[in-house]
């Protein structure tokens, strides 16, 4: 017999973002994982990116003059974003695990998510407008 | 029961011994109101005699019958066809997930027994600790002498749905730590030892799939947070309480 197939393994981890068959709170789970994976590239790039000063004022000048175009910062706009998703979902995993309003936090996550939305979506139009 | 008839397609997942799981498809004229069990059994007797299932009380007691159905995790006793398909549609059933498959829908849920018992999970209670028809504070003190099942049927539905137990193998799960809850760790020492380690309730990352899928309103999720309160506060009452006097020789001499 082979038992070994359908069970646990940390091979899996691609489940952790496959939404099929999953209920609204999963979507939480995912935001979390996927927000922080992008947070922490987001820190070695800045991290990087500040290692310039390094070489000269010239050179991080010229570098701000490459990434000052939209494409750039969408990318910005992004770290923006994930930082609300995550900080946000994150109040209410701390709620939570502290065994706080445990049965509203599926109300608590469509309400957070929205401040998210409406957060990224005034940060976006800031940002665009004085560019 | 309706006199409506629907015409459906059931695929059911199929792995025997070593050979790779492969999807059978049977096509059935079923009422919409019959259960996807009542399904899954008329494959066996009419289709295909080799389709291995597990199922007994028919009426989500026993906890055997638990699948995934269009790949939620579902009690197909009382999961109606109506609810998961339409006329002239399908059906996927494929066994509990994070449980080695034995044969088809059949998995060895061993690992789920043996947890349940490590943590003194009970089968029966007093009626006072009942939550689903009374709230906990009115219920007259002397029902206690009353007994009734515990909630929890170990289907494995939960453990099926957690993505935590789909990558860890040691995580105790959302059943079994439900099990400490409802046992108490603050009567137990062996048992705070046990669940207060990496792969107890500080290992649930809060999905809220095993609350979901739930058939039984246990709401593991929630029991998962209310014992790591026990825990904290447990550990904190240790913490701050007095050792108790140790005998001087003097004392013990007298």
């Amino acid at each position: 017999m082979n038992l070994n197939r359908n069970q646990p393994s940390p091979g899996k981890l691609l489940q952790w973002f496959n939404p099929l068959g999953r209920k609204l709170s999963f979507s939480g789970f995912t935001l979390n994982r996927v927000s922080a994976l992008g947070l922490t590239l987001y820190l070695y790039l800045h991290l990087i990116v500040l290692s310039l000063l390094a070489q000269g004022p010239n050179a991080y000048d010229n570098f701000l003059k490459l990434i000052h175009n939209p494409w750039f910062m969408f990318g910005e706009w992004l770290v923006v974003a994930a930082g609300l998703i995550h900080g946000l979902n994150g109040l209410r995993i701390a709620l939570t695990s502290l065994g706080i309003v445990v049965p509203q936090q599926k109300q608590m996550f469509v309400f957070l998510m929205v401040i998210a939305v409406i957060g990224s979506l005034i940060f976006a139009i800031r940002m665009y407008t004085t560019f | 029961m309706s006199m409506t008839k629907w015409t459906i397609t059931i695929q059911v997942y199929r792995q025997k011994g070593e050979a790779l799981p492969h999807y059978d498809e049977f096509k059935l004229e079923v009422d919409p109101d019959e259960y996807v069990l009542d399904g899954v059994e008329r494959i066996w007797a009419f289709n295909d005699r080799t389709v291995c299932f597990r199922h007994a009380c028919h009426h989500s007691t026993c906890g055997a019958c638990g699948m995934r159905v269009n790949g939620v995790e579902k009690l197909t006793c009382i999961t109606p066809i109506r609810e998961v398909t339409q006329n002239g549609g399908k059906i996927k059933i494929e066994p509990l997930r994070n449980f080695p498959v034995i044969s088809d829908l059949v998995v060895d849920m061993g690992s789920l027994y043996s947890n349940m018992e490590r943590v003194g999970a009970q089968s029966v209670l007093p009626v006072t600790e009942a939550e689903i028809e009374r709230p906990l504070r009115s219920w007259p003190k002397e029902d206690s002498q009353y007994i009734r099942l515990s909630d929890c049927i170990e289907c494995g539905l939960c453990i099926s749905a957690c993505p935590i137990s789909t990558t860890s193998e040691t995580y105790l799960g959302p059943a079994v730590l439900a099990g400490a809850q409802q046992k108490g760790v603050r009567l137990d020492p062996n048992l705070l030892r046990l669940v207060d380690c990496e792969d107890g309730p500080w290992r649930c990352h809060s999905a809220f799939e095993c609350t979901a899928v739930c058939p039984s309103f246990v709401d593991p999720a929630r029991r998962i947070m209310l014992l790591r309160q026990q825990i904290v506060l447990e550990r904190l009452t240790r913490l701050f309480r007095s050792e108790p006097k140790k005998n001087t020789v003097k004392e013990a001499n007298r």
